[in-house]
């Protein structure tokens, strides 16, 4: 249990400590006290303000990698959260400004309207998969393209309040008041609060971990992604439980945007977040596609991406080395847990075999 | 000695079979072109004209360059998704070579730059065995990346944080000889042969050097992989790296052959986006040409001609977007794509032993 615990927490440290160090070599290597840098980032970050709007940034990017996790946890790759996400939003934003219900109602058919979308686009690839055997890596990248260029591009123009005209101001009629969540707290004279859709979040969270860990779907889930054949020849039905990844990772995808949607923007339009189908693949990875390490990693990430802002205010140095931080952060965890796995598992084998022996002596 | 007979034998007769097949395809395919210029009968859609097909064929280029890539990556055993990414790091150093030396050196820049990125995923893949499609998610991630290096490059040279200036464009020339007869076919408007004259003239009028080169790799690369000793032991590191071992063939060296070529590849693609075709570096051009490319390789069924076929496929709806603006844009590159997953399923349906055995990489994610 311990070697266990040592090896999982090992990785994610490399992989930071990789980040900041490759990082500070090429801030160096431009003229750039990486000190000086982080310091400030550090001072910037660790400000109410900040933190706030961390922890706002912080709600889509865990909705997107629980979305991922879902798939990850039987070995499907849902690339397609990104454009699950926004056909969702911009549909649920067309349905949430042309009806009027009472705020329950109004909240409710918003978001199962999302939900719906993301779960039926998601659900073509896990079609394509189970009935076609196509790749779903290739079929979710596809389905993203015809999702943000195609449809939500054609959408915006039909649906648009000025009737198409291609300005940059483009957008849907807002959504009625009913359906919008509160912010929770105000800090730094009311500019920053907390979008109360947290709590969705939170329960997005309890709900995947207690599916995947204490249900027989979730149970299912994982023997496929462990073994697919020793599943299948236990009863488990291998397209059904494809299908039901699929769906329920697309489900998830259509909440991703909610939080910025209903809280912030109050409608769909030109500027509406997108990257984050992406962001959400680095959370889960980093995540090892537990719920504690989803929180912690889409914490990291968001914190990256609010307080970078800083390094461009002040000059100290371009905001993206942000990114720079955030591929290799992706690419030295990928490659420490598998190192890590391979140690783990070698050590287990030595211990064991060491039991072994003492006991036959 | 039976054995080698044997395959040499049936790879004698696939071959045929196959260039027997492509050969039909593409006569069918200009014949349904012809027709529908024909009927169409509208000066503005001169879907079979030299002028359409010379921008068909630029507009290919990148995204054969990226399906050439993933059929070396692919033929060694490497499932390469970074291809976007390598794809993105080329049009960058694309841009930064042109403006230091010239696009030569670009396009050379752009070549060791997707070969960098190749190295990357090589290290991951092969020496740490990292899942393949992760690594090539984290490349293309970090490829994002290259924003740092337009932060620092581009705005003192007379560009901006998201793109360059504009970049000195490279020649264009008509072939001697084949350009002009082309043309005088083409200009007697008679049915079939005129559209054909035209479609083939689109390889030969107004193209570039780069352009003929970077053509010239398709029968390379069928070349190198098949007829030489190399291409012989990179697709057995693909395709079988136990048997190939016990043979003597370094695995892991052909392993990182194949995935630094196809970096090369993507990233010479990337080149040629922004040096040749559009001029000028901008962030995001790419627009996921890694991903079609990747694709296209699918359609191709892992062999550089098919790929070719697929990649002007998508340049020929790239041109109809680029020349037709009334067109709607997103439906015609949409209808493109989704022509693409259909024939993608139906060539993965047929041929799904080939492609696990290609393609076979486990997701490992647990």
């Amino acid at each position: 249990m311990i070697t266990r615990i040592k090896y999982t927490l090992a990785a994610p440290a490399i992989a930071l400590l990789a980040a900041v160090i490759f990082s500070s070599v090429v801030l160096l290597a431009t003229g750039v006290s990486p000190i000086e840098a982080f310091s400030n980032m550090a001072e910037y970050g660790s400000r109410g303000v900040t933190l706030v709007a961390v922890l706002n940034r912080s709600i889509p990017f865990f909705i997107s990698g629980i979305a991922v996790a879902i798939g990850f946890k039987m070995n499907l790759f849902n690339i397609g959260v990104e454009g699950q996400y926004i056909l969702a939003a911009i549909v649920a934003a067309k349905v949430g400004s042309s009806v009027d219900l009472p705020a329950p109602l109004q909240i409710t058919l918003i978001l199962v309207t999302a939900m719906t979308v993301g779960a039926l686009w998601s659900g073509l690839a896990g079609v394509m998969k189970t009935s076609r055997g196509v790749h779903e890596v290739i079929s979710t990248i596809m389905l993203n393209a015809i999702a943000v260029a195609g449809v939500t591009a054609f959408l915006l123009r039909r649906w648009s309040v000025d009737g198409g005209s291609q300005s940059l101001e483009t957008k849907l009629p807002e959504i009625s008041e009913s359906g919008w969540f509160p912010v929770l707290f105000t800090v730094d004279n009311g500019r920053v609060g907390l979008s109360s859709f947290i709590f969705v979040a939170i329960v997005v969270g309890v709900v995947f971990h207690f599916f995947v860990e204490r249900t027989r779907w979730g149970y299912d889930l994982r023997a496929t992604g462990i073994s697919a054949t020793s599943a299948e020849s236990s009863g488990v039905n291998p397209k059904r439980t494809v299908i039901l990844a699929m769906v329920l990772s697309g489900a998830i995808a259509g909440l991703v945007g909610m939080s910025e949607l209903l809280t912030f923007e109050h409608n769909y339009n030109l500027r509406f977040v997108q990257g984050i189908g992406f962001t959400g693949i680095a959370v889960a990875l980093l995540g090892r596609n537990n719920l504690a390490g989803i929180a912690v990693s889409a914490f990291v990430f968001a914190w990256l991406d609010v307080a970078s802002g800083v390094l461009e205010v002040r000059g100290d140095a371009p905001r993206a080395v942000v990114g720079l931080m955030t591929g290799v952060v992706i690419l030295a965890a990928v490659i420490a847990y598998a190192v890590m796995e391979r140690k783990r598992a070698e050590e287990e084998l030595r211990t064991a075999s060491e039991a072994i022996e003492e006991v036959s002596t | 000695m039976t054995s080698t007979e044997a395959e040499t034998q049936g790879r004698f007769n696939l071959k045929k079979s196959r260039s027997v097949r492509f050969t039909l395809i593409g006569v069918a395919g200009v014949f349904l072109l012809a027709i529908t210029q024909e009927l169409a009968k509208n000066p503005t859609s001169d879907i079979t004209s030299s002028g359409t097909w010379s921008i068909a064929v630029a507009w290919s280029i990148p995204i054969l360059m990226a399906g050439l890539g993933g059929i070396f990556s692919e033929r060694a055993g490497v499932v390469n998704i970074g291809l976007e990414g390598m794809m993105i790091v080329g049009t960058w150093a694309g841009a930064v070579g042109t403006i230091l030396v010239d696009p030569w050196f670009g396009l050379v820049l752009a070549a060791a730059a997707g070969a960098l990125g190749g190295l990357i995923m090589a290290v991951a893949t092969v020496s740490f065995q990292v899942d393949h499609i992760i690594a090539g998610v984290a490349i293309n991630v970090l490829a994002v990346a290259t924003r740092y290096g337009s932060d620092l490059f581009f705005p003192s040279h007379g560009g901006s944080i998201t793109q360059s200036p504009t970049l000195t464009a490279p020649a264009s020339f008509d072939v001697p000889l084949l350009g002009t007869m082309f043309r005088s076919i083409e200009d007697k408007e008679w049915l079939f042969f005129s559209d054909l004259a035209g479609i083939l003239g689109g390889f030969v009028i107004h193209t570039t050097w780069f352009t003929l080169f970077l053509i010239a790799l398709v029968p390379f690369s069928t070349w190198l992989l098949w007829k030489t000793a190399f291409g012989l032991r990179l697709r057995s590191a693909g395709e079988h790296p136990v048997a190939a071992d016990s043979l003597g063939v370094n695995v892991y060296k052909y392993k990182y052959y194949g995935v630094v070529i196809s970096g090369a590849l993507a990233g010479v693609g990337g080149g040629f986006l922004s040096v040749v075709l559009t001029g000028i570096y901008k962030e995001g051009q790419t627009v996921g040409k890694g991903f079609i490319g990747l694709a296209t390789m699918l359609f191709g069924n892992y062999h550089p001609v098919g790929t070719a076929g697929g990649a002007l496929l998508f340049g020929f709806a790239e041109t109809l977007r680029l020349r037709d603006p009334a067109a709607p844009h997103g439906l015609i590159l949409g209808i493109a794509i989704v022509l693409g997953l259909a024939l993608l399923y139906y060539i993965i349906k047929r041929n799904w032993k080939r492609v696990t055995v290609v393609g076979r990489t486990r997701l490992r994610l647990r």
